[in-house]
């Protein structure tokens, strides 16, 4: 856990007195990550090295996991802090194994542990070690060293990482598939983690909690859901944009506003025994699925009424259907691609997994959520 | 043809003179890079010293070497050294702080501040970030400031003969003394070969010392 209490850093300039960090309180609670979220010079970069201590504190405190970090000497402080600076700074001297295994080397692991360890980072974020290892910086691409920047603050195992910007130097298509792996890897390592960001997008994808900052004050600290639905005040509104409530629908998967208990008709049902069971549920429109589970189609109660047979001959094709992981904008996306008020969901193997409508997708997005964590309860 | 009949009744002499010489060098360069070193990399930590430094480093190259022969004499004289040897390694070890004092500042100061904070953000200790970080990174830069001061000071050295320091200034003092055509223009142009030579050497060893990642 990391907790800033008052935290100030005023600078003396030439033109003045800077406040960069202004009585900042805040909490990180172990294994989450909080965006650190703002305008150019609003403080962040100040807030996060007065963390590890690059920069010391005019007044306040920083306790991690209960202990101030003030008592603690600097160098083994900065050795349990993973560090990812923006401009990424591998060192081009080195080859990026001995990179990597920088901090495992300054605490004293042995060389052997340190390599294992370098070559298994590699593989984690998808680069191969047997290409890699033995290269310089200079030899990889952007992505291919912001990788590398991100493992090598990870080698030591470090409980807590301080990341500033660090997908910024990266084209949109690799940031995204850099920050889908990150994600993936924080699942398994639940790392406490301060990110620096200007991106309200990448905050809301990356963060369970988002601090957006304006002038070295925070003037929100709270989940991507609650900022996005509930901006404390215009700077904030102004700041996550007039698409906020669109912005929104990325953090809400179809799974979560799908009614799994829609009506479904297997192709062999009689039309009378579905057209009953719709009277009697009160519902307008079946999915047809067939003998392995696979919506295939659906029949409406009105073309059911004073027919008889097959439900399959009935059937009109389906326009579409989701993957029930897709998030609400990929839904949206599609009702509207296909002109349609609702779409079958399908699961992993393609099976039935509900319906989801747009008066539920409205309603979700309508829905205001109680505890400043119930944004993904 | 007399010249070159001269040579080859002398080879051994000029040989001799020739060790004479690159002695005189390596040693007070050698000596110079133990102290430019540090003292470039120390005055990193202050502008307004390195300044300084600098000028009189500056300064110290503009005076002619026959004057500053002409100044050790009476200090080392009460060492009882005022001519010879050591007056010739202290001048050039003087000429060389300038392009190795410089050289190193200008190299560690252009060392990417964004290195030195991911280095100093993970927790290695300042002479650690030296050794580790900012000297690999400046070993070519510091390499090209030794070249120069070699190939400046084998041109010096020559001058050295005239206190007595030996070397291959004495084909040339000899020449101009004896007025003797064949020693002036064997000293010159082996002085000369001597320079391009090291230059040549220092060359390939900068290259050789230049991390491979700083290789284009
Ligand atoms: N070393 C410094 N000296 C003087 N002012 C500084 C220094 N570092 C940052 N500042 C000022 O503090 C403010 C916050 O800077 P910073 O934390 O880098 O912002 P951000 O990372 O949000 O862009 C800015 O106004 C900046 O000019
Ligand atoms: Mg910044």
């Amino acid at each position: 856990m990391i907790r800033l209490e008052d935290l100030t850093k005023t600078f003396a300039t030439p033109n003045g007195l800077v406040v960069a960090a202004d009585k900042v309180n805040m909490e990180v609670p172990t294994g989450e990550i909080c965006i650190l979220l703002g305008p150019s010079g609003c403080g962040k970069t100040t807030a996060l090295k007065m963390i590890n201590r690059l920069i010391a504190p005019t007044s306040g405190r920083i306790l991690i996991n209960g202990e101030d970090t003030s008592k603690l000497n600097d160098i083994e402080l900065r050795r349990n802090i993973g560090y990812v600076i923006q401009q990424i700074g591998l060192f081009p001297n080195m080859t990026i194994e001995e990179n990597i295994c920088v901090v495992p080397k300054l605490v004293g692991w042995d060389m052997k542990k340190a390599k294992s360890r370098a070559a298994e980072l590699l593989d984690l974020v998808g680069l191969d070690p047997r290409h890699f290892l033995r290269r310089y910086p200079k030899e990889l691409s952007g992505g291919q060293q912001q990788r590398v920047g991100v493992i090598r603050a990870l080698a030591a195992d470090p409980p807590v990482m301080l990341m500033d910007e660090p997908f910024g130097a990266i084209d949109p298509i690799n940031r995204e598939i850099i920050q889908d792996e990150f994600l993936k890897m924080q699942a398994a390592l639940k790392k406490t983690i301060m990110f620096v960001s200007h991106d309200i997008d990448e905050a809301v994808k990356m963060g369970d909690k988002i601090a957006i900052f304006r002038a070295g004050k925070i003037e929100q600290y709270d989940s991507p859901d609650r900022i996005l639905a509930h901006p404390a005040n215009a700077f904030v509104a102004d700041f996550v944009g007039a698409d906020r409530t669109l912005k929104r629908l990325r953090l809400v998967t179809a799974e979560e506003v799908a009614r799994a208990d829609a009506a479904s008709a297997a192709r062999s049902a009689s039309v009378a025994d579905v057209r009953q069971s719709l009277a009697s549920s009160g519902e307008r429109i079946a999915v047809v699925i067939d003998g392995d589970h696979h919506p295939v189609g659906f029949v409406t109660a009105d073309e059911l009424q004073g027919a008889s047979g097959r439900i399959g001959d009935f059937a009109h094709p389906l326009p579409a259907s989701v993957p029930v992981r897709a998030d609400l904008r990929a839904v949206v996306s599609e009702m509207f691609a296909h002109d349609t008020m609702w779409l079958a969901c399908t699961d992993d193997n393609g099976r039935y997994a509900g319906v989801v409508t747009q008066p539920a997708v409205t309603a979700a997005l309508r829905a205001t959520y109680g505890g400043a964590n119930a944004g993904a309860a | 043809m007399e010249i070159l009949s001269f040579i080859a009744n002398n080879w051994s002499v000029i040989l001799g003179l020739a060790a004479e010489h690159i002695w005189i060098v390596a040693v007070a360069v050698g000596l110079a890079i133990l102290t430019g070193v540090p003292i470039g990399i120390a005055i990193t930590q202050s502008k307004r010293v390195a300044d300084a430094v600098l000028y009189v480093a500056s300064i110290i190259v503009t005076i002619p070497s026959i004057a500053l022969f002409g100044l050790m004499i009476p200090l080392l004289s009460t060492i009882g050294q005022g001519i010879g040897w050591l007056p010739a390694v202290i001048a050039i070890l003087l000429y060389s702080q300038l392009p190795i004092v410089r050289n190193t500042y200008t190299a560690i100061t252009n060392v990417d501040p964004a290195l030195r904070e991911a280095a100093k953000g993970m927790g290695m200790t300042p002479l650690q970030r030296l050794l580790q970080v900012e000297i690999p990174i400046a070993v070519p830069v510091i390499m090209a400031g030794v070249r120069t001061a070699v190939v400046m000071n084998i041109g010096v050295a020559a001058i050295a003969a005239y206190i007595g320091a030996g070397g291959l200034g004495v084909l040339i003092s000899r020449g101009i003394s004896q007025t003797d055509p064949r020693q002036l223009v064997t000293g010159a142009i082996a002085v000369s070969l001597l320079a391009m030579a090291a230059d040549w050497a220092l060359l390939k060893l900068q290259k050789r010392l230049t991390p491979a990642g700083l290789k284009r």
